[in-house]
């Protein structure tokens, strides 16, 4: 890829980055969050994938690598706590799961 | 000499075995310790006397007990000291103190504290005789607290009744006053002379002194004024009266007999001090004439019987300051032993009396008691006629030489010996009003005497003794100086045992004939009221230093120096609280605040670099 496109590429990634964010933050729902969060790290990943290209370096790609495993390991994690708070409050509802407050 | 130590350890023996077998052991054997133990002493004292006497009058002994602290150079030990002057107060103490304590073991013997009252009691004497035993200030000064604090203790005995409370912390705090002024005396007695061993100060004052230079009148003037707190001398002396709370053997033992009567002593044990600051010894004298003008006139308004011997006990100290400071030390330390005799005897009759009154202490409510308490009539008698001094009683004796020696004194003398005979004349008023309305008139209330050898003989041997005591010789003449020589006018003499005779004439026209009614109580209401109460003493101290206190207090309730940490607490608290606002458990607030501040990081961030 040219190193041109780069600009390109990385206001996409910034793009992508705040609508994970905005996601995040106005989603009621969990699982939703989640998936936004996933946005979140593939925009992550892909400023990575499009720096290493730009600058003819791999260390780019082997960086998108660790956020994939990453990623999984976060999906597995937080789809087993969302399935155990839904047996527990029937509602995956975060404004409900509030009682930590101080 | 060598048993002299057992004088002041036979009662705290005693007080040590009530003290410890409290509650356990029963009243006949508490009366055995409590009156055995000080009878003990005083039987140890004819001993020690009469080894003192056939050993010649004229010396004086000292006896190393063991040493109690060293501090740089002050070394103070338990040490006794045994001349003249402190063998006629061991005299006073275990003499009349023993009759006390007989008295008080038939008097005491339906409270339900009998083995308490007692341990206190020991504790007194055994603390006084340490006190006129002591061959050091320090160990001085030990007495003098210690007798402070059983006199609270005694006084407050029947704590139940928070009054009684009340007048033993007065007691307590008023002469907390004086004792302040005697300890600092005696640190700047111990920067003068670098000793405070007792005859050591007596040879040292008159080298190392000029006589009315400023040091010497410093430290008397202090001594004076620890002196004044424990005698109950003007400005000092409103505590006696409200301490008449406590028992009556209790009045009659120490606020008569006894402790007050240690800050004469303390004046007489230091008199080569006094000598070298003549100013402050005419303000001795001042003090005692004051303090018996005010409270015989005060003595005169009083109803309570206990209250009118109170204010006469203060005026006859007043006689025994007086006589200090004109110069008369041994005729101050005859008249503190025939007072301590009439007086003891005066409150156990009055105490007889309250008994068989079923404690009825007004004097109005009593009358023509003459017939029914025929014995403590007859002791009323001898003591009041002690006390205004009629010829030949003992009283005659003492109040005599120290009105001829005031009249000695060169400048003021003639003066003070006038202020003395007016007080002798209220004196005779005011004693003989009190046997009038009690023992004369209509009789107003069925008495119950007390009978009983508790009862009569301790009577009949004080009154006996007050009779006779105008011959005793005191062997204070070694160690205290002569009164001033010479002979006063006869017409002085003449005029001295006619004041008292005046004023009894008239104290019966007024109150056995009824006649001359408006000299009965003063007229003018306020004036009664004035009188009644003290000259107001009581008020003017409550507006000069308990009201100004107490309003201090109120206003820094929440104490002013407190406000600094706790506007640290409260500061804290605020920012706890608005803190906890941020914890409200909202997950996407949390994510909101997180990114908000990650973006504010990253913009300085970037502006920095």
């Amino acid at each position: 890829m040219d190193s041109q496109y780069i600009d390109h590429a990385m206001v996409l990634a910034g793009i992508l980055f705040c609508l994970g964010l905005v996601g995040v933050m106005v989603r009621r729902n969990l699982l939703f969050m989640m998936i936004s969060i996933e946005v979140m790290l593939n925009a992550a990943g892909l400023a990575f994938i499009a720096a290493g290209s730009a600058w003819g370096q791999p260390e780019g790609q082997i960086m998108f690598l660790a956020v994939i495993t990453l990623g999984a390991a976060e999906v597995a994690v937080g789809l087993g706590l969302t399935l155990l708070l839904f047996r527990h409050h029937n509602s995956v509802n975060v404004d409900q799961l509030n009682q930590l407050r101080g | 000499m060598q048993q002299l130590w057992l004088i002041p350890c036979l009662p705290l023996v005693g007080f040590l075995l009530l003290v410890l077998g409290h509650g356990r052991c029963s009243r006949s054997v508490a009366r055995l310790v409590g009156v055995g133990s000080v009878a003990m002493a005083g039987l140890v004292t004819l001993w020690v006397a009469l080894d003192f006497y056939s050993a010649g009058a004229a010396q004086s002994y000292q006896v190393q007990l063991w040493p109690w602290f060293n501090a740089g150079t002050l070394e103070v030990s338990f040490g006794l000291y045994l001349d003249g002057l402190s063998l006629s107060m061991l005299f006073v103490i275990t003499g009349v103190g023993s009759l006390i304590h007989w008295y008080a073991s038939g008097y005491m013997w339906q409270d339900p504290d009998y083995q308490r009252f007692f341990a206190y009691m020991n504790l007194f004497v055994a603390a006084m005789l340490t006190l006129v035993l002591a061959d050091n200030l320090v160990l001085l000064f030990l007495g003098w607290e210690g007798v402070g604090l059983c006199s609270f203790l005694l006084i407050g005995f029947w704590h139940q009744d928070p009054a009684n409370g009340y007048a033993a912390r007065k007691a307590f705090v008023v002469t907390r006053v004086g004792d302040t002024a005697f300890a600092i005396g005696l640190f700047l007695l111990f920067r003068e002379l670098g000793t405070l061993d007792l005859p050591t100060i007596m040879a040292l004052a008159p080298e190392q002194f000029v006589m009315g230079a400023n040091r010497p009148t410093l430290i008397a003037a202090l001594l004076l004024a620890g002196a004044v707190g424990k005698s109950a001398q003007l400005p000092l002396h409103t505590w006696l009266p409200d301490a008449m709370a406590g028992p009556t053997p209790v009045s009659a033992l120490i606020h008569a007999a006894t402790m007050v009567t240690a800050g004469v002593y303390l004046i007489a044990r230091t008199h080569e001090v006094f000598l070298q600051a003549p100013d402050v010894l005419l303000v001795v004298a001042l003090i005692g004439l004051f303090t018996l003008l005010i409270s015989g006139f005060t003595a005169l308004n009083q109803t309570d019987i206990k209250r009118v011997l109170a204010y006469s006990t203060m005026s006859q100290i007043g006689y025994m300051f007086f006589a200090l400071g004109v110069g008369a030390w041994n005729e101050s330390v005859f008249h503190l032993m025939t007072h301590a005799l009439f007086k003891a005897l005066l409150f156990m009759t009055a105490g007889s009396i309250i008994l068989a009154m079923h404690h009825e202490q007004d004097i109005r409510s009593m009358g023509g008691l003459r017939r029914q308490l025929p014995v403590p009539f007859w002791c009323f008698v001898i003591g009041s006629a002690c006390l205004v001094a009629l010829p030949p009683t003992s009283g005659f004796f003492s109040k005599e030489a120290i009105l001829i020696a005031s009249w000695q004194l060169p400048g003021y003398g003639p003066w003070l010996w006038l202020g003395g005979v007016l007080g002798a004349f209220i004196t005779a008023m005011y004693s003989f009003r009190l046997l009038f309305m009690v023992f004369f008139g209509p009789q107003k209330a069925h008495p119950h005497e007390p009978k009983g050898w508790q009862f009569h003989p301790p009577l009949m041997i004080l009154g006996a003794l007050s009779l006779v005591a105008g011959w005793f010789v005191l062997p204070t003449a070694t160690v205290l100086p002569a009164s001033p020589a010479g002979h006063p006018p006869t017409w002085t003499i003449v005029v001295a045992i006619a004041m008292p005779l005046l004023g009894i004439g008239i104290a019966y026209k007024v109150y056995v004939r009824h006649q001359w009614q408006g000299l009965r109580f003063v007229q003018w209401q306020k004036l009664r009221q004035f009188l009644f109460q003290g000259w107001g003493f009581d008020g003017m101290y409550k507006r000069l230093l308990l009201t100004p206190f107490t309003t201090l207090a109120q206003v820094n309730r929440n104490d002013m120096i407190d406000g600094l940490p706790k506007l640290l607490i409260q500061l804290s608290r605020f920012l706890h609280g608005l803190f906890s606002q941020l914890q409200n458990g909202q997950l996407r607030f949390y994510i909101a605040t997180l990114a908000s501040a990650a973006i504010i990081v990253l913009a300085l961030a970037l502006k920095v670099l």
